[in-house]
């Protein structure tokens, strides 16, 4: 009783306090945040005088940033929604970014210097498609200017101070595609330039400010025309013919338009393949870009055209920068090895030429961006921004690459962890040992001072700094509490990361793909990531390594191959073509002799192939295939099927390919829910205790069981998003399948709820979170599962005469009683990933880790979400530490283990277990990265930095002086006892 | 925990009061087949911290969700947003900055009467006449530290041991001052003769 009192007790003071909450002089002890940008796709420099110099980029995450041009530092970022692509940036009156979105529909402006949005204006674009956004120049009524955007066949011209619409025109053609519009300088009326289903060119003169149609004129091409088109002077362009090798040109003088076809073969020799135009933009100059070389073409009075520069070989090209009204320069970028030949032209000439070396982890140039400078010398200097394979960015100038930016980590799509070496065994100097000795004493001193608040501001700095350059978290070594590891993660561009979780930084990258670029494996993409190799007892002398297992094409049925690296230096140790596709890569909880884990490859013939491939690993599967299942859920059939492995496949006659066989399927009616969501729990969970004690000591076991599958399941029409379904017609049925008998051990239907719905299993409960349409609230609920068969095991003489069945294997081919709990629960927010901690031993209770749709994440502790709960708890509930029943999860901000960070369009969180049973660390990602411990009952095995040692050693001393007084005075009282 | 439900109930009424001041119209116009929603995203009766003299830093970094995610759109910088095209329907606008929390906002487009909107809190199901969104508290995502006091020192383990000696060192000797002097030396004779009394004895003693 005493002891139930005393954990009641416990429980209640660690509700008082947060489990998790930290001082704000504690930020960036544990944690580190990593802001990204993504693959930039567009980039605008702004390069005046004044002011600081820097490049507004957007990417193909969404995001559009603001870059210090220096230093690559984020000056401001805004991450915009899903659907909201970016198509075009610009800048306007020079202070203004303004961004086309959503296919030409919303045009936002942005304020430079912040990147507060100062304007948004939904263009009410009928059919949305390529559009594309024109800042006019001089046109001005007042200090405003305009932006026109051009879609389709309407023009909108949008005042850049406050977005309105000034004017609009719908030229109201069928097929007309409107591709470019000129401003002569000093005038009045603009030029657009469309063609009309690529047979008829049409001009049209179009009063600036009013939007009046003056005059327009239509003419029929000679050629096919495809979509590409170069400007290269205010009356004329060059169009490129849908066969890709034939040049129009296009002139349009005084309201007449004149088109001359020109082959390309007679300009360019040797020419041959698919052409490419560049866009430019005057100067008479247009490029031509053809598989095997670039060519920059003048135009020469009527007609004629003449071939001034080449560079052979094909590289990466530039847009236009226009330098003066006479020269416009070009870059152009080749790759070769582990260098990088940078080559700007000046009207086709060669003006400069740079070789730079660079990490050849990197791949291949993607794009680039040219932009200049002028010399003290008045001469002009370049500089260019380079997109790589791998997304990075990098600044190049005067033939050095200034910085770069690892944006590739902006696009994770899978992560491990993995242990990092052993530390070696060494002698440390006494001298050393004295230094950090008295670093100690004089950090402990300075911990005090801050203690007893009597620090000044220096040592409140020298406190943080301290603090923050701790080397013992940064050691590229294994610690005894588990807290430094490696996070190895997978990019969508395929590159594979170590980030140390010190500090965050990258330990090794390798960019995989392009070894394996051949005949056999076209286009090569990683798909998914495993730990290979964990240091075990047997493989304590083996480097952990890591499987990389992707596909050599698009299509699922394209063969697969796999990858061994060695997760301490990211060496490759193996590679491998298979001869079979890939389907789903299923780890096993076995392991070969020399310690490496087992994997079956599923392909898309349902084949199960065996790595690695060894004799012992052979003989380790065949003795356990008995126990083994595969389930597989078909989201696009409503169907759940279960399999057993047999010998022998379908495919080939290897030992090591395996043949299945379907045990069981469960379908779902189609006419009435569509799967939504599935989630079983980690397969390396591990579980403390299956009992749970009762307020009436009373015994619950856990129904632990590795096969449960939660599935929900939506009816049809509110599959869409929320808004797109009335509450009678919406419904949404949780299960649990067990996935070795295809049993269904709990189904509950809750009516008028829809998804999107995010669950997490673990141990014997299930949290899923979804949107109730009646209530129109988020809501999340709790299914507690347990075994009602063990439920007598309570009687203690049945335990004394071993009549209990708590030693009897628990298995999935019995069908035990299970009996299940739930609770339901209001939350205040949309959520974007969902996790739970996991600790070393299971003991810690566990607090779910919510990603809210404000990028944060919550840590919620679980007895919040727990079925026992009544609105009046009896005495002895509360004192088992459980609280009363409230409809709504608190939020409680100093639970946000992000704090005040926010983790970018954040996409997934995973928590992997420390050393130390009380810590977990959480890494989440999205474009931003955020790490950190946390102790979800509080660091109870190990004292906290918070811990004064200085106030001990105090205490100690006074009280040993206490002592002596004492003794003294005891003393003095004796002998004046004795004397008297 | 009751000093904050407190603070939110003070909030909710100077909402309440703000509301009744600033007439805002939530706007909503027909075009094509959907609606437009806008509205504001107040903040003015929360420059507690101080963030300074014009726009707030803050403002622009405040999000505005509709239905979870499906569209996004920015606050400008004098707190007006808008989303244009949206289906008649009941919707979900969600408000994320990382400086307060606001509730989500139940929006109702009524497909009968064109333009009619509706607005009401999740959280309290309080009604909105006007789409003005208004943070419900502030966040404070860091535990503040305590400021030093006697009483915490006092009540650390150390602080006991030492309150703890000084009862032993100075109460103890004024409380055998009371016993009795003969007593007292019957007790110490007694136990010069037994030694230490043992628990056993005790226990003994009193069976």
């Amino acid at each position: 009783m005493e002891a139930r009192f005393l954990l009641g007790f416990l429980l209640l003071l660690s509700l008082s306090s947060f489990a998790f909450a930290i001082y704000e002089d504690q930020v960036g002890l544990a944690d580190w945040h990593k802001r990204y940008i993504g693959k930039v796709k567009h980039a605008v420099f702004h390069t005046q005088k004044t002011g600081r110099r820097r490049v507004v980029v957007s990417t193909e995450e969404n995001a559009i940033a603001s870059l210090d041009l220096r230093t690559g530092d984020i000056l401001w970022r805004h991450v915009l929604g899903k659907n909201d692509a970016v198509d075009q940036i610009g800048l306007s009156l020079g202070k203004y970014v303004l961004t086309l979105s959503s296919q030409g529909s919303v045009l936002r402006a942005w304020n430079l210097p912040d990147g507060q949005m100062v304007w948004e204006t939904d263009l009410q674009i009928s059919n949305p498609s390529n559009s594309f956004l024109h800042v006019l120049g001089n046109v001005k009524s007042g200090r405003d200017s305009l932006s026109l955007v051009c879609n389709g066949g309407s023009i909108r011209a949008v005042s850049s101070i406050d977005g309105l619409v000034v004017w609009k025109k719908d030229l109201s053609v069928d097929g007309l595609k409107l591709k470019h519009v000129f401003q002569p300088p000093e005038s009045d009326t603009i030029y657009a330039i469309g063609f009309i289903d690529s047979s008829l060119i049409a001009l049209y003169h179009i009063n600036a400010k009013t939007g009046e149609l003056l005059k327009h004129a239509t003419q029929a091409s000679s050629v096919d025309l495809s979509s590409e088109i170069s400007a290269i002077s205010s009356d004329s362009l060059v169009a490129l013919d849908t066969s890709r090798s034939n040049l129009l040109l296009i002139k349009f003088m005084a309201g007449t338009i004149t088109n001359h076809k020109l082959p390309l073969s007679d300009i360019v020799q040797d020419f041959s393949g698919l052409a490419e135009l560049i866009p430019t933009k005057s100067n008479d100059i247009f490029v031509v870009k053809t598989p095997s070389n670039v060519a920059f073409i003048k135009v020469k009075g009527d007609n004629e055209i003449e071939l001034i520069g080449k560079a052979d070989e094909a590289g990466i090209v530039s847009d236009s920068l226009i330098l003066s009204e006479e020269e416009q320069a070009f870059a152009v970028v080749h790759h070769s090895n582990n260098a990088i030949s940078f080559q700007v032209r000046i009207n086709g000439r060669e003006a400069l030429t740079e070789g730079i070396k660079i990490e050849d982890h990197r791949g291949h140039v993607k794009r680039v961006f040219l932009n200049n400078y002028v010399r003290t010398d008045k001469s002009h200097g370049f500089r260019a921004l380079i997109v790589m394979e791998d997304e990075s960015l990098l600044l190049m100038q005067q033939g050095e690459v200034v910085w770069s930016r690892e944006d590739g980590l902006a696009s994770i799509s899978d992560a491990v962890v993995a242990e990092l070496p052993v530390e070696k065994e060494g002698g440390v100097s006494v001298v050393e040992v004295e230094h950090t000795l008295l670093e100690w004493l004089k950090g402990h001193m300075l911990k005090l001072k801050g203690t007893l608040m009597l620090s000044t501001p220096d040592d409140m700095a020298a406190i943080q700094a301290m603090h923050l350059k701790s080397t013992e978290r940064n050691k590229m070594t294994r610690d005894h509490n588990g807290f430094r590891k490696l996070i190895i993660v997978l990019t969508q561009s395929g590159k594979v990361y170590a980030l140390h979780t010190g500090d965050g930084r990258i330990v090794w990258a390798h960019l995989l793909t392009p070894l394996l670029q051949s005949e056999s494996c076209p286009s090569p993409s990683v798909l998914t990531l495993r730990n290979w190799r964990v240091p075990h007892r047997k493989a304590l002398q083996e480097n952990p390594s890591i499987l990389l297992v992707g596909r050599c094409g698009a299509g699922p049925e394209s063969h697969g191959f796999l990858f061994i690296v060695d997760s301490y230096s990211g060496k490759v140790l193996e590679t491998q073509i298979l001869d079979h596709s890939i389907a789903e890569v299923v780890p096993l909880p076995l392991a070969d002799s020399s310690e490496q884990k087992l994997h079956l490859v599923i392909d898309d013939k349902l084949n199960a192939h065996l790595y690695p491939r060894g004799s012992d690993a052979l003989e380790v599967f065949v003795r356990e295939m008995a126990n083994m299942y595969y389930y597989k859920v078909e989201n696009a059939k409503e169907v759940i099927k279960g399999y057993a492995f047999k010998k022998g496949c379908s495919t080939g006659s290897s030992a090591y390919c395996f043949g299945t066989r379907e045990l069981w399927s469960v379908v779902f009616p189609s006419d009435s829910e569509r799967i939504v969501a599935t989630a079983r729990r980690k397969i390396n969970e591990v579980v403390h205790t299956q009992a749970k004690i009762m307020t009436n000591q009373d015994v619950m076991y856990k129904y632990i069981s590795k096969n449960i599958l939660f599935v929900a399941t939506v009816s049809p029409k509110a599959a869409g998003g929320i808004g797109s379904a009335a509450p009678d017609e919406a419904w949404l049925v949780a299960y649990l399948i067990d996935t070795v008998t295809g049993r269904i051990l709990h189904r509950v239907t809750h009516q008028g709820a829809q998804g999107p719905v995010h669950a997490v299993v673990s141990e014997n409960w299930v949290v899923y979170h979804y949107f109730n349409l009646r209530a129109h609230r988020y809501e999340m609920t709790v299914i507690e599962i347990y075994d009602q068969s063990r439920a007598d095991n309570k009687d203690v003489m049945k335990l004394v005469l071993g009549k209990h069945n708590l030693t009897a294997p628990i298995t999935s081919y019995s069908r035990p009683e299970i009996a299940t709990k739930s609770q339901s629960y209001f939350f205040t927010h949309s959520v974007k990933a969902i996790a739970v901690t996991t600790t070393a031993r299971g003991i810690t209770s566990k607090q779910i880790l919510i990603g809210t749709i404000g990028d944060q994440v919550l840590a919620l502790d679980k007895w919040y979400l727990d079925p026992r709960q009544t609105a009046n708890p009896s005495q002895e509930e509360k004192e088992e530490g459980i609280i009363p029943l409230t409809d709504t999860l608190p939020i409680i901000p100093q639970s946000y283990v992000t704090h005040t960070r926010q983790v970018g369009d954040l996409r997934g969180i995973m928590s992997f277990p420390a050393n130390l049973e009380s810590t977990t660390h959480v890494f989440s990602y999205g474009i931003d990265l955020f790490y950190t411990r946390i102790a979800p009952s509080r660091t109870y095995d190990s004292l906290t930095d918070e811990f004064s040692y200085v106030l001990l050693l105090i205490t100690v001393v006074v009280l040993i002086v206490a002592i002596l007084v004492t003794w003294a005075m005891s003393q003095k009282k004796d002998l004046q006892e004795k004397w008297r | 925990m009751e000093r904050s439900s407190a603070l939110i109930g003070l909030i909710f009424l100077l909402i309440s009061i703000s509301c009744l001041i600033n007439p805002i119209s939530a706007a909503a116009s027909g075009s094509g087949e959907g609606y437009s929603i806008a509205g504001r995203v107040k903040l003015d009766n929360f420059v507690t911290k101080g963030f300074g003299l014009g726009h707030s830093p803050k403002l622009s970094e405040t999000k505005v969700i509709l239905n979870g995610g499906q569209r996004t759109t920015f606050v400008r910088p004098d707190g007006y947003f808008s989303f244009h095209d949206v289906p008649a329907g009941t919707h979900l606008i969600e408000v994320s900055s990382i400086s307060y929390l606001f509730s989500p906002v139940r929006v109702d487009i009524s497909a009968r009467n064109p333009g009619k909107i509706q607005a009401a809190l999740t959280e309290n199901r309080r009604a909105l006449n006007e789409l003005v969104l208004e943070p419900m508290k502030d966040e404070q995502y860091y535990e503040i530290r305590e400021p030093f006091s006697m009483l915490s020192l006092v009540k650390s383990p150390m602080g006991l041991m030492i309150g703890f000696m000084v009862l032993v060192m100075f109460v103890f000797p004024k409380m055998m001052d009371g016993v009795d002097p003969e007593e007292m030396r019957q007790a110490q004779e007694q136990m010069r003769e037994h030694g230490i009394p043992s628990i056993s004895n005790l226990v003994a003693g009193r069976s």
